[in-house]
């Protein structure tokens, strides 16, 4: 990839860094200067083991330890094998948190993608402004969690929520819905919300891969006849399969994470309803105190994480190849 | 001619649709600028109005004046998160840029790696360690903590522009007699200025938004950012919906201006190199 990656590095760009045989001096210098040279990276090394290494390592640790309010202080609980493992297995409420995460990673992902696909082929179209007005929808993304949180919180209060009063100025509804009264309602409250989020995530990535075929493809495809239609089929959808696999791989990863949006729309009620694994891992350690319990299902989230993030560096190396 | 007009049609028609998608995905920002500038007897009226009936800013200046210390715990917090993280990355994507190493598929792997990891992971190990170091709390403990949303992304972001800088400037540097440091000051770090304040807006962003480490690294309100100001202000007032949202409005600020500075500069692999959240 001859161009320079742009400012953010367009999604290729960042491919192309990694595909390239590594640029460092052809001969290596001498000792000297290799130790000069470690010395920038060094921080970034140590960083990484201590706040990324050493915290995933003590929590693996701490799920195979005995907890209790007694230990909560000092971290004094023997080993116990896996048995906080079993207690979050056989935990009442598992069937449920995995069910939860499961209709939330699907419908968000799901709808998320169609929709960022929809409006990133919509942008592909030459037209006035196109560019400043795909910008805007990047706002949501670029939202914290908890401003997205609360104002859609609003958004479907009984009360005063524009939901409620579209759907009854169309006359679907007759009396205000509650919507976070309502197990399966509080479910797909948050479900939309992060769908919300997600679609210019989608959009963005997607668009940027749409960019990249060539035009030639599309005019070959029309000098043979091919429809609109089969020209997506054909054309479009082949091309862009390593971008598509990328955007649903960080789609399951992002969404595997979500939290804020949920702890501050529904904290995981009414009913645990929309208790997911990542709220489940908080509540288990910070409310009930069962840090061991806490840190075994953090743990089988990065081992979940962990198998996506190997089948995103494949995805990367499959993209490099071709 | 005709085909002219009909060109124009379309290219209306284009941006009419446009405008569409971008109203309804923009809407609930709307509401909530609308809802901010109402008095809570107004935000409850039936039918509620779409546009402020009289505009008025107390909620807003409610919220300073309540909320206006955890802005600047939350300002201060992010400023440190991205002075820490620039610190870390842009030596280390200068060395993985131009210098070979025997670990640097194994570092750029780990910095993808790092970005999968679930934030409450890391938050629950770094309550245990934090409590040791006493670090719950601090404004440190926050700042080091949010960091880790940063490093990863900035050190690919800005490692993928250095890859891309005309290897001939450092040669020429080095024949110069250059050192080390002094290429990367005065050449690397001044042409790469632009994916720098790309790294750095975007930790900026990252470390203001965040709400699960000051959720899980409080256990007072000594130090409370924003976000987490918020969470326990919707505890407490459930019904003060402008000043909740005059509160979110403020809170959107940096992602705004992180919109119109950079909107030439968010292409697609932004998020390929990082993972928000």
């Amino acid at each position: 990839m001859p161009e320079a990656p742009e400012i953010g590095a367009t999604h290729t760009g960042v491919l192309a860094s990694s595909a390239k045989p590594e640029r460092g001096d052809r001969a290596r210098g001498p000792r000297r200067l290799f130790r000069g040279r470690v010395l920038f990276l060094l921080p970034a090394v140590i960083y990484l083991l201590a706040l990324f290494a050493y915290p995933i390592v003590y929590g693996i640790l701490l799920s195979v330890r005995q907890s209790s309010v007694i230990t909560f202080v000092h971290n004094t609980g023997g080993f116990v094998g896996l048995t906080n493992y079993r207690l979050a297995v056989t935990n009442p409420l598992l069937p449920s948190v995995v069910w939860n995460t499961a209709i939330f990673m699907v419908g968000s992902i799901v709808a998320q993608f169609s929709i960022g696909f929809l409006i990133a082929l919509f942008f592909t179209r030459r037209f006035p402004l196109s560019g400043f007005l795909r910008s805007l929808i990047l706002v949501p993304w670029l939202l914290p969690g908890v401003v997205t949180g609360i104002i859609l919180r609003m958004m479907f209060d009984p009360n005063i929520g524009m939901v409620n009063q579209v759907l009854s100025n169309l006359g679907l509804i007759h009396s205000p819905i509650e919507w976070f009264a309502n197990t399966h309602l509080a479910l797909l409250v948050i479900v939309l919300a992060n769908i919300w989020i997600g679609i210019p995530f989608n959009m963005l990535l997607l668009h940027g891969g749409l960019q990249d075929i060539p035009h030639e493809l599309y005019e070959a495809a029309r000098v043979d006849g091919a429809g609109r239609l089969r020209t997506f089929r054909s054309i479009t959808l082949p091309v862009m399969r390593p971008v598509i696999a990328v955007v649903l791989v960080l789609g399951f990863i992002y969404t595997l994470k979500a939290f804020d949006i949920v702890m501050i729309m529904t904290g995981g009620g009414p009913m645990n309803a929309t208790q997911l694994l990542s709220t489940w891992a908080y509540t288990l350690s910070f409310y009930n105190l069962d840090f061991g319990q806490g840190a075994a299902v953090g743990t089988i989230m990065m081992a979940i994480s962990l198998v996506c993030a190997f089948a995103y560096v494949r995805t990367y190396r499959g993209e490099l190849r071709s | 001619m005709k085909f002219r007009r009909r060109k124009g049609l379309i290219s209306g028609l284009n941006v009419a649709v446009a405008l569409v998608i971008v109203g309804v995905m923009l809407l609930p920002l709307y509401w909530a600028v609308v809802t901010s500038l109402k008095t809570l007897h107004q935000s409850y009226a039936t039918p509620t109005a779409l546009f402020p009936p009289s505009p008025t800013f107390a909620a807003y200046s409610q919220v300073v004046h309540t909320q206006g210390g955890s802005l600047l715990t939350s300002f201060i917090i992010a400023v440190g998160a991205t002075v820490v993280s620039l610190l870390i990355s842009v030596p280390a994507a200068y060395a993985l840029a131009n210098f070979r190493f025997r670990v640097t598929w194994l570092v750029t792997l780990s910095l993808l790696v790092a970005q999968t990891i679930p934030g409450i992971v890391l938050g629950t190990s770094f309550f245990k360690i934090f409590a040791g170091l006493h670090l719950l709390n601090s404004y440190l403990g926050l700042i080091i903590a949010d960091s880790t949303y940063c490093v990863p992304f900035s050190i690919l972001v800005v490692r993928a522009f250095m890859i891309g800088l005309p290897r001939e400037l450092l040669e020429a540097a080095r024949v110069d007699g250059a050192t080390l440091l002094g290429t990367l000051l005065r050449i690397v770090i001044p042409l790469s200025r632009p994916a720098i304040l790309t790294a750095a807006l975007f930790s900026f962003l990252f470390a203001w938004g965040d709400f699960l480490f000051a959720l899980t690294l409080s256990t007072s309100n000594s130090v409370e950012p924003m976000t987490l100001s918020i969470y326990s202000y919707m505890g407490q007032y459930t019904s003060q919906w402008p000043e909740l949202m005059a509160a979110a409005v403020f809170a959107a600020i940096p992602s705004a201006i992180l919109l119109i500075l950079v909107q030439q500069g968010i292409r697609g692999g932004m998020a390929t190199a990082g993972l928000k959240g």
